[in-house]
């Protein structure tokens, strides 16, 4: 039942066409404010991003903006660093994205059992969640501090290494430590979105099953697996993106370092604009990464516009 | 009763002392921060963080000497300002597409969908550019309009899914009263979702709070947020570690506690759509 259907009944013929119309330009003048400002301040710099990566445009030679077509883009296929950041941008998701949703799935299921201090665990199990990403890098570098870090102390004395390891600024090291940050910083939002799903099934399936005799393992693989696939799905999804498009925590913990172990996409694109102050170079690698990260995002929009209708 | 004995000391076994360890991996980097910015400084090094001779000296420190007051005044005006634009951009667009069926509804909604997955970087370098050439770097408006690229559409979003709570009949029914549209949507719409409304614009001033990547690339000397305070300290203070916790203590504190005021709320409306979808 829509207003302009509804008016569109009441006054056959349109007998009241002013009434009519004012009714149906409604809505879009309620939604133009937020519509032309997203436009100016999201859609017009995308445009210029895109502009900018068809240009060779230096910031410190601000006059100089010329034509090169499509070179910048052949540059980055041609450029080492650009494949390394892109084979870290692929490891980082496909070892994070499982992890925390492993961790949080078993969160999610440990919070929707009864225990007497339920409340007080859920409320504080989100808390990496509100923390700022600098906050996060800032006591995950004094963790991982190769003198009096706590990381290796622990280990030091569960002897399960024989000396201190520099976690962060050995290459080989500094990729899964700032995975493992992530993950800690991830976890909790799979584990509210994944009890929210838990919480949407039905008591009654469990126990018809326990009568039928399923055991629990049963139970977890026929009743709770379908039950939150969707919202697991919906949660992966907006976690991907989301995972590759943030870049915060790897920047202030080691800056992409050490050499280029820890680079990712929008890392590398950033650093090459605010270093080197390559824009133009810079947006190609924009445009490249946020191509690649379409695929997911119409995936994801797909499932979202039906939810929409 | 006597069944129940067993299963209690199942349940500590297979659900508390799990989750207990969860929730240690989850607040112990917090508490191991807070720990070391309460340690006296002379010994942090030899015996490591504890409260033993607690103080509170490098808070006193990152206030007086450091300057962490004004930060946190920048932060204050940056996020107030997101909040204040993002919701009074998106209150009636929300109620827009809760109330109305028109043609394009849907492209619109997605469209808003959309800008939150864009990748930040592919804004950053654009804005800067603008802003160079506008005169705003380094000001309160360039942070804000910054933010709302994110703020606006997240609580368009959020702001639907309270408006859609609230029975279409109650508008009719106002506007049968006499009332117009907007007098249906001020008086009675927005009252209700007043609730809804708040979490939103506290989890807006989390976020913009929380946000450094824009602040440290269009902010500077005269505009400096908490967040890129924060990372400045790693740069000056490398090994004073009680001073650098002490700062992220500080630039933690007021996003966590708005946070666990407000979770409620904000994870219903977050995860309605969810679990719907």
């Amino acid at each position: 039942m829509t207003d302009a259907t509804m008016t569109h009944a009441q006054t056959p013929g349109g007998s009241l066409p002013r009434r009519s119309l004012s009714r149906r330009v409604l809505p879009y003048a309620m939604l133009s404010p937020a519509v032309i400002v997203t436009l100016a301040i999201v859609f017009l710099p995308m445009v210029q991003t895109a502009w900018m990566s068809l240009h060779e445009y230096v910031l410190f030679r601000p006059n100089k903006f010329d034509w090169v077509g499509l070179q910048n883009f052949r540059t980055a296929l041609a450029d080492e660093v650009f494949w390394i950041s892109l084979g870290h941008t692929v490891i980082w998701m496909a070892a994070t994205i499982p992890a925390q949703l492993l961790l949080g799935l078993a969160t999610a299921m440990l919070l929707n059992q009864h225990f007497p201090w339920r409340p007080l665990a859920r409320a504080l199990i989100i808390i990496p969640w509100a923390l700022p990403s600098v906050v996060i890098a800032l006591m995950w570098v004094w963790i991982y501090d190769s003198n009096y870090g706590v990381a290796n102390e622990f280990l030091l004395r569960l002897g399960l290494i024989r000396q201190a390891i520099p976690w962060l600024a050995d290459p080989d090291t500094a990729l899964g430590a700032i995975i493992l940050t992530l993950t800690w910083q991830g976890f909790p939002f799979f584990a509210v979105m994944l009890l929210a799903g838990l919480q949407s099934i039905p008591k009654s399936y469990y126990e018809a099953a326990s009568i039928d005799g399923a055991s629990a393992w049963r139970q977890f693989w026929h009743i709770t697996l379908p039950g939150i696939s969707g919202v697991m799905m919906t949660a992966v999804l907006l976690r991907l993106i989301w995972v590759a498009n943030s870049f915060d925590v790897i920047f202030v913990m080691t800056g992409g370092g050490p050499g280029y172990a820890t680079y990712t996409l929008p890392l590398y694109a950033f650093v090459k604009a605010r270093t080197n102050l390559d824009f133009g170079y810079g947006s190609a690698i924009a445009v490249l990464f946020t191509m690649l990260l379409m695929v997911v995002v119409v995936i994801y929009l797909r499932r979202t516009g039906k939810a929409v209708e | 009763m006597a069944l129940r004995r067993p299963s209690t000391l199942r349940r500590i076994l297979t659900v508390d002392l799990p989750m207990a360890a969860i929730l240690t991996f989850t607040l112990g980097p917090y508490l191991w921060m807070f720990l070391t910015s309460v340690s006296n400084e002379d010994t942090l090094f030899t015996e490591g963080p504890s409260l033993a001779g607690a103080t509170f000296a490098n808070y006193v420190r990152l206030f007086e000497t450091v300057g962490f007051g004004a930060n946190l005044i920048d932060s204050l005006i940056v996020s107030a300002g997101t909040v204040a634009v993002g919701l009074s951009l998106s209150v009636t667009a929300a109620y827009a597409f809760s109330r109305f069926n028109f043609p394009g509804k849907r492209l619109l909604m997605l469209q808003f969908l959309l800008i939150n997955m864009f990748p930040l970087v592919l804004l950053i370098l654009p804005l800067f550019v603008l802003f160079r050439v506008l005169g705003l770097l380094d000001t309160h408006a360039a942070l804000i309009i910054a933010n709302s690229t994110v703020a606006i559409p997240f609580s368009i979003w959020m702001m639907v899914s309270y408006m859609n709570g609230i029975p279409r009949s109650l508008d009719e029914a106002a506007m049968t009263d006499g009332c117009t549209r907007l007098q249906a949507l001020v008086r009675v719409v927005l009252p209700l979702c007043l609730p809804g409304i708040i979490a939103t614009g506290i989890y807006i001033f989390i976020t913009s709070w929380n946000e450094y990547l824009y602040a440290l690339t269009l902010g500077g000397r005269n505009v400096r947020t908490i967040t890129v305070a924060v990372q400045t300290l790693i740069g000056e203070y490398e090994v004073q570690w009680g001073l650098l916790t002490a700062g992220g203590i500080t630039g933690a504190l007021p996003a966590t506690l708005l946070f666990l005021l407000v979770q409620k709320r904000l994870i219903s409306g977050l995860t309605q759509g969810a679990v719907k979808g």
